[in-house]
């Protein structure tokens, strides 16, 4: 069975240097003298630390918690004491620290007791739960928690589970043995993948050049009577990137704006299956990964290490020459010059490349762009990193985004053919983590600004909120005042002139008190006070009103009369004070 | 005859742009001076007031009306200086103040007396606690301000600057060597300090 492939643009065909480490069967890398763990391996979330200096950790004990849904736990890879939970040299092209679990083995390499599981009778949730739990991140060098990718989409069928075996990269070998000695276990892995998502199609991927590992493959395929398609795709850097994997398989190009699955593609590589599989049939977490050392070394070689092995013990397993003056992790391509020989095996740790100057020469000076295109026809994105280049060497970032430079998957195809030797890609990291930078800048100045408009409208509300307790404490002792006063007044009978004063003296009083108050608050202020004066009036009014002989009630009426004249009533306000003393009880 | 025919049609498609105009205006009114918007989005929101204006809004509106100068603010530095610049057409001047590195907040807990000063002193909430309980800072939203130093009691809150890390580094700007690089695969540059300042 076979299907018809489809093509790339561009793309390099660099020397392969890979026979040189494919001679010699996978070896165990003895223990080294201590491990250093790094907690953060994946993408997303920073592991907490859950050991404590002088702790006694077992094989396979947890060291790291995940940090939310974004992360995978962190294991410790052997039996021992840990020394420290201390900042440390990171494998990464800044050489700065980041925090690690520092353990000292014993010796004894005992596991931590282990739970088989059987995948198939968990609800998918939980499969996903325990792939977290067990560290399971995807080890084709993107370190993408596995679990996350393991979701079905709702709206978009899965059509194909692409399993990357392509490996393209020079150098690297550990796919290449993986699948050669284990392709069972990586089999069996891919069918729990299978059936988390379903997918119509499952296309193990691997270039060309590798026979032997896809015969094996095969063999595991077909010995597990798995309808899986194992499909040799030709050698062309960098046909193992995974958006590229996926064209030259099924023919989708993904758009940048959108990711494989909206396309209805899945892709995994063969490590991660591998690591999957030994998290549910032995109960194993990720705490070792399979790691290509060659280069400039006598016995270039596949090792397992355990994570957290100083990448300067592991090259020593290989014998370098001795003009090795430098480690590269991962390959020449896309890989970084390691800046202290003391950082630790990750997860993502692929390759180790013992670099001298006779394996790669020092590169003749940068010469001028003569743009030639060169570099357009190589760029696998179909991007044009002669213009890239222009703008990220002008620092117009604004120009970058708009030629897509968040596309490029830094391959460094560009780099290769690039006959003025420009560093092209050199100048795109440099331009993205300067968006970035900027991005975050902007980010946390419009959160701060947010938090400030909200302080200073909360000081305001507190302010407000202040003076009308203030005012409502003087307007009840101007209400107070005001029904002494309306207690005075009932002996003269002259209740109406009595309550004029008293809303007078109500309204003034805490005008005074909140003299440095809002207007707002000041104007809510006497609003309460003539109210309450109000209302103090009318409560007064039946003391004087009850029993009123027919001369007296004549009498106000006459009064009333007048004040009408006057305007100094309120038009809304009975013309007799009878009702309204029946009213108010 | 011809003459006043011409300057009717003239006045009538005066009256009718004009029209168009007026109503325009009101239906596409900007509420507020997009100017203003535009200055604060170049100022780095640290509402510290080193400019003398309290908070990063009055300024901008200061810069706008043209009654403050644009290099009056220290956390944006000289590279906020050249934006304003930019955006105001106007020349760019040196900074009026020393630029100074990022910095956070760092309150020593065993001194903190729980005053609660400190908290009604930081602009932007970046700061947590309660009467008689150890006050921290959040970090993350500390913008460096030092709103928070003057009125504690007792001096326990110092400014660190904002070191690199992992997180926040960035790739440096690509340096051409001068003689031959010494590696090849040392596409790890040398550093860019030099790059970096000249242009933007």
């Amino acid at each position: 069975m076979s299907i018809s492939l489809f093509k790339f643009k561009g793309g390099v065909k660099p020397p392969t240097h890979k026979s040189e480490s494919t001679g010699l069967p996978i070896a165990r890398a003895p223990l080294p003298s201590r491990l250093i763990v790094p907690l953060h391996q994946s993408i997303g979330g920073m592991p907490r630390p859950v050991v404590q200096a002088g702790d006694k950790v077992l094989k396979g004990q947890l060291i790291g918690e995940a940090d939310g849904w974004m992360s995978a736990a962190v294991h410790a890879p052997t039996s021992g004491t840990v020394r420290a939970v201390a900042m440390h040299a990171q494998p990464h092209p800044s050489g700065l620290d980041a925090l690690c679990v520092v353990i000292e083995p014993d010796g004894r390499d005992e596991w931590i007791a282990r739970e088989p599981f059987d995948y198939k009778s968990l609800r998918p949730e939980e499969v996903r739960e325990r792939l977290q739990q067990s560290g399971v991140v995807g080890l084709g060098g993107a370190v993408f928690p596995t679990h996350g990718k393991l979701t079905a989409s709702k709206t978009v069928p899965m059509d194909e589970l692409v399993i990357n075996g392509a490996e393209c990269e020079p150098f690297i070998t550990c796919d290449d043995l993986l699948m050669r000695e284990r392709a069972e276990e990586v089999v069996r892995g891919i069918g729990i993948f299978r059936d988390l998502l379903q997918p119509k199609k499952v296309l193990i991927g691997i270039e060309d050049n590798k026979p032997e590992a896809a015969a094996a493959m095969r063999a595991a395929v077909d010995a597990l009577n798995e309808p899986y398609l194992v499909v040799q795709v030709p050698t062309l850097y960098p046909a193992g990137g995974a958006k590229q994997l996926i064209r030259v398989l099924t023919g989708k190009e993904v758009p940048a704006s959108k990711r494989s699955t909206d396309l209805g593609v899945q892709c995994f590589n063969v490590a991660t299956a591998y690591t999957a599989w030994r998290a549910f049939a032995h109960g194993e977490p990720v705490i070792s990964r399979l790691v290509t050392v060659s280069g400039d070394v006598r016995a270039p070689r596949n090792y397992e290490v355990l994570i957290g092995t100083p990448m300067e013990e592991l090259l020593k397993l290989a014998q370098p020459h001795p003009d090795t003056d430098g480690i590269i992790m991962g390959g020449p391509m896309m890989g970084f010059l390691v800046p202290d020989p003391q950082a630790p095996v990750v997860k993502a740790t692929n390759c180790l490349i013992a670099h001298c100057e006779r394996l790669f020469p020092p590169k003749a000076p940068e010469m001028p762009c003569i743009r030639c295109g060169a570099c357009a026809q190589a760029c696998p994105h179909e991007l044009q990193p002669f213009e890239l280049y222009w703008f990220a060497r002008a620092k117009n970032f604004g120009k970058t985004q708009e030629y897509n430079i968040f596309d490029c998957i830094e391959c460094g195809c560009c780099s290769f053919v690039c006959p003025s030797r420009i560093p092209l890609v050199q100048y795109f990291r440099f331009a993205k983590s300067e968006i970035w930078t900027r991005e975050r800048e902007k980010n946390a100045a419009e959160g701060a600004k947010a938090r400030f408009e909200f302080k200073q409208l909360r000081d305001e509300r507190e302010k407000a909120e202040k003076a009308e307790k203030l005012a409502k404490a003087a307007a009840a002792q101007a209400a107070k005042k005001a029904a002494e006063a309306a207690a005075a007044a009932t002996a003269e009978g002259g209740a109406r002139e009595a309550a004029t004063p008293a809303a007078e003296i109500a309204a003034v009083v805490p005008q005074v008190a909140a003299v440095d108050a809002e207007k707002a608050a000041k104007m809510a202020t006497i609003q309460a006070a003539i109210e309450r004066a109000k209302a103090q009036r009318e409560a007064a009014q039946p003391k004087n009103t009850e029993a009123l002989k027919a001369s007296q009630q004549r009498e106000i009426e006459e009064i009333e009369a007048r004040r009408q004249a006057a305007n100094l009533t309120d038009p809304g306000e009975p013309a007799t004070a009878a009702p309204a003393s029946e009213k108010a009880e | 005859m011809e003459l006043l025919l011409a300057i009717a049609i003239m006045a009538l498609g005066a009256l009718v742009l004009g029209a168009a105009l007026g109503y325009a205006s009101i239906k596409f009114k900007v509420e507020g001076n997009p100017l203003v918007e535009k200055i604060e989005g170049i100022l780095p929101q640290t509402q510290c007031g080193q400019c003398g204006y309290p908070g990063c809004k009055p300024y901008a509106e200061a810069i706008a009306k043209g009654e403050a100068d644009i290099n009056l603010c220290p956390p944006g530095g000289m590279e906020g200086v050249q934006k304003l610049a930019d955006l105001l057409g106007r020349e760019v001047k040196p900074l009026d103040a020393e630029e100074k590195p990022k910095q956070v907040a760092i309150i020593d807990e065993q001194t903190c007396i729980g005053c609660t000063l400190c908290i009604q002193a930081c602009p932007v909430d970046a700061i947590v606690g309660a009467a008689k309980q150890m006050h921290t800072i959040v970090a993350p939203l500390c913008t460096g301000c030092e709103l928070c130093l003057p009125p504690c009691p007792v001096e326990c809150i110092r400014m660190e600057p904002v070191g690199e890390n992992i997180d926040n580094w960035k790739w440096k700007y690509p340096v051409v060597a001068i003689k031959a690089a010494p590696l090849p695969a040392s596409d790890t540059p040398t550093g860019g300090a030099g790059g970096i300042k000249e242009a933007a």
